[in-house]
């Protein structure tokens, strides 16, 4: 590769021109919520440390937990953890090398989008009611 | 930390990870799902049985580990040499500080 070329070369994936596919989307969307998964846990590593130390530590991350933008949280994250798990059942599916074909991998990229939605309501309404 | 020498390695660790997490997250969700929000006194008490506080530590420290490769992978990605080297050694402190925070945590409460 000449290196003299490099800075005018577009970089791949061609975003602007790269046509959106569920298989794609799909997978982007487990690495963002593997990724945006770390606030929710260090939410709750800082939520069981706070309980070792004492109520008042304590009293400070339940109040942050239990706020409106706790909730709000820890309502993406469930579905989050939901959709990302899934996405990890994809994949060890595909690891045995099954489900490649093209039908097979979108009919499972949507399924990931409409369980981890369904997911996430069945869990909502178990820890509340 | 390069795919090029550790490639085996690091697919290993996350399809190990991912096969324990997908039994421990249910899991997790059913046990400590229900007190996220609770008082001080309820919290306290419940992480002092053994079974809750085995599901926070072994789920969270997996969770941890799995984020670590994860992570490594994403900055491999998107950020170039020298801040690379920067990104994954504060992740790499984070996820395992992280780890000793719950230990400690857990421990303390069963105590």
């Amino acid at each position: 590769m000449a290196k003299m070329d490099r800075g005018k070369r577009p970089l791949s994936p061609h975003l602007s021109i790269y046509r959106p596919q569920i298989t794609s989307i799909s997978s982007i969307f487990i690495r963002i919520t593997g990724n945006a998964l770390l606030i929710s846990t260090l939410l709750l590593v800082w939520w069981l440390s706070a309980a070792a130390i004492g109520p008042k530590a304590f009293s400070v991350v339940d109040f942050v937990i239990t706020s409106w933008f706790g909730d709000i949280v820890m309502v993406l994250s469930l579905w989050a953890l939901w959709y990302h798990s899934l996405g990890g059942m994809r994949h060890l599916i595909w690891d045995t090398g099954r489900g490649l074909e093209l039908k097979t991998a979108e009919a499972m990229g949507w399924a990931m989008m409409l369980g981890s939605l369904i997911l996430t309501f069945l869990t909502i309404w178990f820890l509340n009611g | 930390m390069s795919t090029s020498k550790s490639g085996t390695g690091h697919f290993l660790e996350m399809t190990i990870s991912s096969i324990a997490l997908l039994a421990l997250i249910p899991l997790f969700i059913v046990i400590v799902g229900p007190v996220i929000g609770e008082d001080y006194e309820v919290v306290t008490k419940y992480f002092s049985r053994p079974f809750p506080a085995i599901v926070f530590a072994i789920t969270m420290t997996i969770v941890l580990l799995h984020f670590k490769s994860g992570v490594v992978t994403l900055i491999e990605d998107y950020v170039d040499h020298p801040a690379r080297r920067l990104w994954i050694f504060v992740m790499s402190c984070v996820s395992y500080l992280s780890i000793a925070l719950v230990v400690l945590a857990t421990l303390r409460l069963a105590i």
